[in-house]
């Protein structure tokens, strides 16, 4: 498994309700099925995707994050996952209370984008950042919400959010001791595991 | 005629179920025996375990795959059932069964009335799709079937597939719904009812009585065919396949113009009085109206959902108006709140609802997908 999804993997309990917003291929579920008995749904528009998880029985549900988690009852969720998505979306506050209202906790991962190589690179050569872990150009790019750990978690404190954990970690997904003098200038993913109201 | 392509079934014939004992359906009215016309392609396995039902819909029958003798065109799902198809006949045993109350060879208004010795015509008891749920697991069990690994059905079949979800919960494995609704919108029964007067009001209609009194209500028939033809394609589709192309006459002479899509809802209304009985018209959309499988649990499909053990795959066409992506959604919503296996896709095509029916890839490829996947898990690793 994604070595993103290990550390994800293994903040879930057995037997519980998962929801996992852009589920993918359905990795993270089909291993949280097998290993933890968890029932698990997993959002996602791509057609690849879907037949890849319907071929590997994993339970995928077609909705575009976009129009949002009406269509789920309040605490329907143990855990409500969105990996590596929440910087694609276009209303990621309102998702992120959704994602609190649908679930009792939620873990969000993103790519930082306060890391010392974007921001050497806007200062230096005065260019939109791109790297291993944020690849597109500005005009091609689905990213159209990034942020750094800081402006998260400012929007976190902003949500009366809860920061249960943060885990950082570099690009190799390393959590080297360095990285949490200044996660904000090292650390290239961050790990938040989220709980409603502070 | 023996078709050469190797991805189909090839020549298929009829087979009968013969019910000898009463049975007693959900309004009261008790049918003295009954017949099901049916079909099979592929074979059992010794296991038994490989079995899937197929569901038909409005004007559907048993015929769904193959060739019969003499035809050149094939079952109606010929594109999804054969071997290799995404319901593969190397793998999966597939029975396919004309409902009661049809009109291609099953008990329905066309067959005599034992107490009057006239056919049943009008007096034929209204089934609903609980009646057809219980009698294809009578069929189930003089095959011999005791689990389905599937039911498979599309609009009133994915119907038939969600009651037997609910009714045998330890019979199917999965449960298939395609372009289907947990129950019709008024405007869905609107069409219906529509349908309905055009045959009621022809005057060859006589009551119901039309065999007996040797007349057939081709027109009501034909206006009720044209009236479903429209509401199963959409807009853009019935834009790109007929535009305003002209079948004959030119738009300086008005006079004698036909558009193309006159011609084909003509041919289609048509050709359907040839093949299809009103009462058996009425009897089917009357069981689609009345299907709600919520009712028995006070309008709460979650709840009635409960006793499922079925996982289910649930899929919808963008451009459905009449069995919306939104039914299916409000299907997939239920099963999830009651903890329900079930994995869900909303193909973009143009064909309306009637794209259930058409060889689609992306369609076609998620239904094989889900199919391998159950087959793996319950013929192959179990063994059963």
């Amino acid at each position: 498994m994604r070595a993103d999804l290990k550390l994800v993997a293994h903040l879930i309990q057995p037997h519980t309700r998962v929801l996992d917003l852009g589920c993918g291929e359905g990795e993270l579920l089909d291993n949280l099925r097998q290993e933890k008995s968890v029932i698990g749904y997993g959002l996602d528009k791509d057609e690849d995707n879907i037949r890849i998880c319907l071929a590997r029985g994993v339970n995928v549900i077609e909705q575009d994050l976009d129009q949002g988690l009406g269509n789920f009852e309040d605490d329907a969720f143990d855990m409500v996952i969105m990996t590596e998505t929440i910087q694609s979306v276009k209303q990621p506050r309102d998702l992120l209370k959704e994602m609190l209202r649908v679930g009792r906790e939620c873990v969000v991962t993103f790519p930082n984008f306060g890391h010392w190589r974007c921001r050497l690179q806007l200062a230096a050569k005065g260019k939109m950042p791109i790297s291993d872990h944020l690849p597109h150009r500005w005009f091609d790019t689905p990213n159209i919400h990034l942020c750094t750990f800081s402006d998260f978690e400012s929007l976190c404190a902003d949500l009366h959010i809860r920061v249960i954990q943060r885990r950082v970690v570099n690009q190799q997904h390393d959590e080297r001791s360095f990285i949490n003098l200044a996660p904000n200038l090292f650390g290239s993913y961050g790990f938040y595991h989220l709980g409603s109201t502070i | 005629m023996t078709a050469p392509d190797a991805t189909t079934v090839g020549l298929v014939s009829p087979l009968l179920f013969q019910h000898k004992q009463p049975f007693a359906l959900q309004n009261g009215a008790v049918l003295p025996s009954f017949d099901l016309v049916y079909e099979t392609y592929g074979a059992l396995n010794e296991a038994r375990s490989n079995a899937v039902l197929i569901c038909h819909a409005l004007s559907g029958h048993h015929h769904a795959a193959g060739y019969h003798e003499g035809d050149r065109k094939p079952g109606w799902w010929e594109h999804c059932i054969g071997p290799g198809k995404a319901m593969d006949t190397d793998k999966l045993f597939i029975v396919s069964v004309n409902n009661i109350g049809g009109c291609h060879g099953s008990t329905g208004p066309q067959s005599t009335n034992p107490d009057t010795g006239q056919p049943y015509g009008p007096e034929f008891p209204q089934v609903v799709v609980k009646d057809w749920v219980a009698s294809q697991a009578l069929l189930a069990d003089h095959l011999n079937i005791d689990h389905f690994l599937a039911v498979v059905g599309g609009s009133l079949g994915g119907m038939q597939a969600l009651q037997w979800s609910i009714d045998f919960p330890n019979r199917i494995h999965n449960a298939v719904l395609i372009a289907t609704a947990a129950k019709l919108t008024a405007q869905n029964i609107a069409f219906n009812e529509i349908a309905r007067q055009a045959i009621t009001t022809d005057p060859d209609y006589r009551a119901g009585n039309y065999r007996i009194e040797d007349t057939n209500p081709d027109r009501g028939l034909m206006l009720a065919r044209m009236i479903g033809h429209v509401t199963y394609l959409s807009d853009n589709g019935m834009a790109n396949r007929f535009g305003r192309e002209l079948k004959s006459g030119d738009m300086d002479n008005v006079g004698d113009v036909e558009f193309q899509v006159e011609s084909y809802l003509h041919h289609q209304g048509r050709s359907f009085t040839q093949r299809f009985d009103a009462n058996t018209y009425l009897l089917m959309t009357r069981a689609l109206d009345f299907f709600d499988p919520a009712r028995e649990t006070n309008g709460d499909l979650v709840a009635a959902l409960e006793r499922a053990q079925a996982r289910f795959l649930v899929m919808s066409f963008t451009t459905d108006w009449r069995f919306s992506p939104q039914r299916s959604k409000e299907i997939v919503d239920a099963l999830i709140a009651a903890g329900k296996d079930v994995a869900s896709t909303v193909v973009d095509s143009d064909h309306g609802h009637d794209s259930f029916l058409l060889p689609i890839d992306r369609y076609t490829s998620a239904l094989r997908a889900y199919l391998d996947h159950a087959y793996n898990v319950t013929v192959r690793q179990k063994g059963h």
